[in-house]
């Protein structure tokens, strides 16, 4: 259990998807401009991220590790399918994008139009996929430290970007230089919030 | 009259209709006043991680060189027989395919390199500027412009992660591909690396301030 609070930590604060490895960054930097759209996108991240991995986690595991399909038959314990981990996550997101579409969408209407815009988004987005990889690399040993780890990071990226739209509404009542406004400002910006979070690497739990 | 004699010349161009002014242009825009990171905003999600050093810097960039190019090339020749509808999951197919050849590739070739790229290489496939390009480009023009369109993007985009690598590992470990470059003298009158460098957030502001210097040359990109 302790092992698990210590892992959800670790990848809100320290290992922030965006901070620390820039993932999601397009969906960061375009839909950054208000903190209400912001927290929309940041909320369907963490639901798609908690469906996604476990199940990629699972799929891992029991299809394509080296040794996976010994459930099968103990004639396939040989048998490492690796190889086919990219084409298998991203498939398995993009489906479970659409299903979750499909399923808010007939359960919850109100959740459906708070999110619908941003749900086929985020089937291409690196922060998602990257939250698989990062799993199958890493060496989960069980689904709860997998689901965790995918909530956590789900929670890191919802607040990068609830904090740079916040910073971003100030932006716009303050002098920046013309070729920096826009772009050039959120990175520089982004990369002064990745400063302040890094006080967050000496924490030992 | 006019369409018909572009036609004809179309028709018997040989090498030279190949690398026509008008092709040229698709591999040099993304240079500079297109350049896939600082103007079209696409790809910048895996692409800074890899830029504390020069050496997986390199191989990312000719990573993405090689999937841009064949993904349009590939698409292109596919786009008439593509229904619409289920364009999205062909797309990134025929893309995860190339980077599981990439992937293996860099395993076989150069495994240093590749566990130093760990998850990027594969988060090449969610890259928005593969299928920026697939979508804005490789669905509405012939194989040829399309594959040179996806070779300038993503040398486009490589640039910019060579330069950013080249700053970040010149000034925050002195080296340049590993080599050491600022003399030990230099060291001796009280130089020091800059640590900072080499920490991911110093990526971001290298980025913003290239975009910085790029748009106070190209006026006309300034955003309002």
């Amino acid at each position: 259990m302790e092992n698990l609070f210590s892992l959800f930590i670790r990848s809100v604060f320290v290992d922030n998807m965006v901070f620390a490895y820039f993932l999601g960054m397009c969906s960061y930097l375009a839909i950054s401009k208000n903190v209400k759209t912001a927290f929309g996108l940041g909320v369907a991240v963490i639901f798609v991220m908690l469906i996604t991995v476990p199940v990629n986690f699972l799929i891992n595991k029991y299809l394509l590790a080296k040794g996976g399909l010994t459930w099968l038959s103990p004639a396939l314990e040989g048998v490492d399918l690796g190889f086919l981990s990219f084409i298998m996550f991203i498939a398995v997101i993009a489906a479970i994008v659409q299903l979750v579409e499909m399923v808010v969408e007939r359960y919850s209407p109100a959740l459906y139009s708070s999110l619908g815009i941003f749900l086929p988004l985020i089937a291409v987005n690196c922060a998602i996929m990257g939250g698989s990889l990062f799993m199958q690399e890493r060496e989960y040993q069980s689904l709860a430290e997998a689901t965790t780890f995918a909530v956590g990071s789900g929670i890191g990226w919802c607040l990068a970007i609830v904090g740079i739209a916040a910073i971003r509404e100030k932006l716009k009542y303050s002098q920046v230089p013309a070729p920096l406004k826009g772009l050039g400002i959120a990175f520089i910006l982004t990369g002064l919030m990745g400063i302040s979070f890094m006080c967050f690497l000496g924490i030992e739990l | 009259m006019s369409q018909e004699k572009e036609r004809l010349e179309n028709k018997g161009g040989g090498w030279k209709e190949w690398f026509s002014a008008k092709n040229m242009k698709l591999l040099t825009r993304p240079f500079g006043a297109d350049n896939p990171i600082t103007v079209q905003v696409l790809g910048i999600c895996s692409a800074l991680a890899v830029t504390a050093k020069m050496q997986p810097a390199l191989v990312m960039a000719i990573s993405v060189v090689v999937v841009t190019g064949f993904a349009n090339l590939i698409i292109s020749l596919l786009r008439n027989t593509i229904p619409p509808r289920i364009r999205i999951i062909v797309q990134l197919t025929v893309i995860a395919t190339l980077v599981i050849l990439v992937d293996q590739t860099l395993k076989a070739v150069a495994y240093e390199v590749s566990r130093q790229l760990s998850v990027f290489v594969g988060l090449i496939i969610t890259n928005c500027i593969v299928m920026g390009r697939l979508e804005a480009f490789a669905m509405a023009n012939k194989p040829w412009p399309s594959f040179l369109d996806g070779v300038g993007n993503g040398a486009g985009y490589g640039l910019i992660l060579i330069i950013v690598a080249f700053i970040r590992e010149f000034f925050g470990s002195g080296t340049v591909f590993g080599y050491k470059v600022i003399p030990p003298s230099f060291y001796e009158a009280g130089y020091t690396d800059n640590g900072l460098f080499i920490l991911p957030p110093m990526a971001l502001i290298v980025l913003g301030v290239i975009i910085w210097i790029h748009r106070s040359m190209n006026r006309n990109l300034i955003e309002k």
